[in-house]
């Protein structure tokens, strides 16, 4: 029986392993962490239907009851060697016919972005900080009362040559829309302000969203790019900004603000790509061709999926897993091993 | 725009080609040392350099401190500081 390594136990890594399970694969599937689907877990709704994380994840879990799939939890990959002639591929020294590389994304490290004063500055969060609050069902600002007014800002640590990042993060604009909804049903009352260099609302139902956001959630959009934040004596946050649609800096102060902090490779994805010699742009790992072969690498037998690649929502990502799956099973069927 | 004078513009974008890049989000305006305290907009008036549009520049123009903090914002790595200094060279006779 042929064997399959796939490697990260996220979306793209259990959609794939359990269709290469169910075409009769012998699936190891290797996840770092104690549990698979940490990146998942720990949202509470998804965009842009509100649906129950964990009820995504508990679908999505399902799957790895599929017979012939072995989770291998805690149990990071630390080698991922090529073949030698007529060999096969090594994952921690064992051996495979076809790995599947699916080690996806970390958030981008708001520390980096010192002016924005994360870590600095009490009542300032990440986006996932936010979506903890949110599925808790409680925000609170620096003194445990109830936020009056919360800013969010989009693309941090994503477009920005500061960082080193040039690319768009894809989905911050929409989970920030997302949030700024939740934060209102939760507090009909805060004001909410979203600012943002460009929304990008190219999903379906994305720009529904963004349109509910402004009539039925009187949700706040400026157009501009906050410079600076710092802490005020009363524990509270001052932004500053440039209204530039109206052409006017301006400073607004705030119980929270949110920063949308973008996807970066994971480290897992970067050392393994570096491994494999597959290594592309900002760390990501590198596909052949992005319209015709985004599965395959330069090496036979090596395949990638998911947010290891870039930026990609769930949507995309199980998608772009069912794909890579399909390759793989191109790639053992044809005789080339 | 059909009106418009472009040969400053592009004398401009030529002796600072990083201002190609910038994508208008204000954030050299957000954190400006002198719009703290007089009006003046670094965002504004580069991209109405860019179009031909140099009325009250001059004035405009003289607030600015040079104190580059502008530049460590930029998302786009536009070089905002040695764009003041270029436009104050490359503003048309009737503005200097
Ligand atoms: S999706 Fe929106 S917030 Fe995220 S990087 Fe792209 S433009 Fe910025
Ligand atoms: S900060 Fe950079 S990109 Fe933004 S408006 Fe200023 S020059 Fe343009
Ligand atoms: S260099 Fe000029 S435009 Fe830039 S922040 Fe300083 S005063 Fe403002």
């Amino acid at each position: 029986m042929k064997k399959v390594a796939v490697i990260g136990a996220g979306p793209a890594g259990i959609e794939a392993a359990s269709l290469l399970a169910a075409q009769g694969l012998e699936v190891a599937l290797f996840e770092k962490e104690s549990q698979p689907l940490h990146n998942l877990t720990d949202k509470a709704f998804l965009f842009p239907n509100f649906a129950d994380a964990r009820q995504v994840s508990e679908r999505l879990l399902e799957k790895l009851h599929t017979p012939g799939i072995a989770l291998l939890k805690d149990t990071p990959v630390v080698s991922l060697l090529a073949p030698t002639a007529g060999g096969s591929w090594q994952v921690n020294g064992q051996g495979f016919d076809a790995v599947l590389l699916t080690s996806g994304y970390t958030t981008f490290d708001a520390r980096r972005k010192e002016e924005l004063g994360y870590g600095i500055y009490p009542g300032i969060h990440t986006s996932l900080e936010m979506e903890q609050m949110l599925r808790e069902g409680k925000i609170v600002n620096t003194i445990g009362d109830m936020p009056r007014r919360i800013a969010f800002l989009q693309c941090v640590g994503s477009r920005d040559e500061k960082v080193g990042n040039h690319y768009c993060s894809k989905l911050c604009c929409v989970t920030a829309v997302k949030q700024a909804i939740e934060v209102k049903k939760l507090i009909p009352q805060c004001e909410v302000y979203i600012f943002y260099m460009d929304l990008r609302m190219w999903g379906q139902h994305f720009e529904e969203l963004y349109r509910e956001a402004q009539t039925d959630y009187n949700i706040k959009f400026i157009r501009g790019r906050i410079s600076e934040a710092g802490g005020t004596f009363d524990r509270r946050v001052q932004i500053k900004a440039e209204d530039t649609l109206m052409g006017r800096p301006m400073k607004l102060t705030v119980d929270l603000f949110v920063l949308m902090v973008g996807m970066e490779a994971s480290q897992g994805t970067r050392s393994l790509a570096a491994q494999a010699g597959i290594a592309g742009e900002y760390g990501f790992a590198q596909a052949c061709d992005p319209h015709t072969s985004d599965n395959c690498t330069a090496h036979d037998g090596l395949f990638v999926a998911g947010s290891c690649k870039r930026p990609m929502t769930l949507t995309d990502t199980l998608a772009d897993a069912r794909s890579a799956a399909w390759e793989v099973l191109r790639y053992l069927h044809s005789g080339l091993k | 725009m059909d009106s418009a004078d472009l040969t400053a513009a592009e004398r401009l974008l030529e002796a600072e080609p990083s201002l190609k890049a910038c994508i208008g989000c204000g954030g050299c305006t957000a954190t400006c040392s002198a719009a703290e305290f007089v009006d003046f907009n670094v965002r504004r008036m580069h991209m109405a350099f860019v179009k031909g549009q140099q009325e009250g520049l001059r004035t405009q123009l003289n607030r600015c401190m040079l104190c580059g903090k502008c530049l460590l914002v930029c998302p786009r790595g536009v070089h905002t500081r040695s764009v003041i200094m270029a436009m104050r060279k490359e503003l048309s006779p009737e503005e200097k």
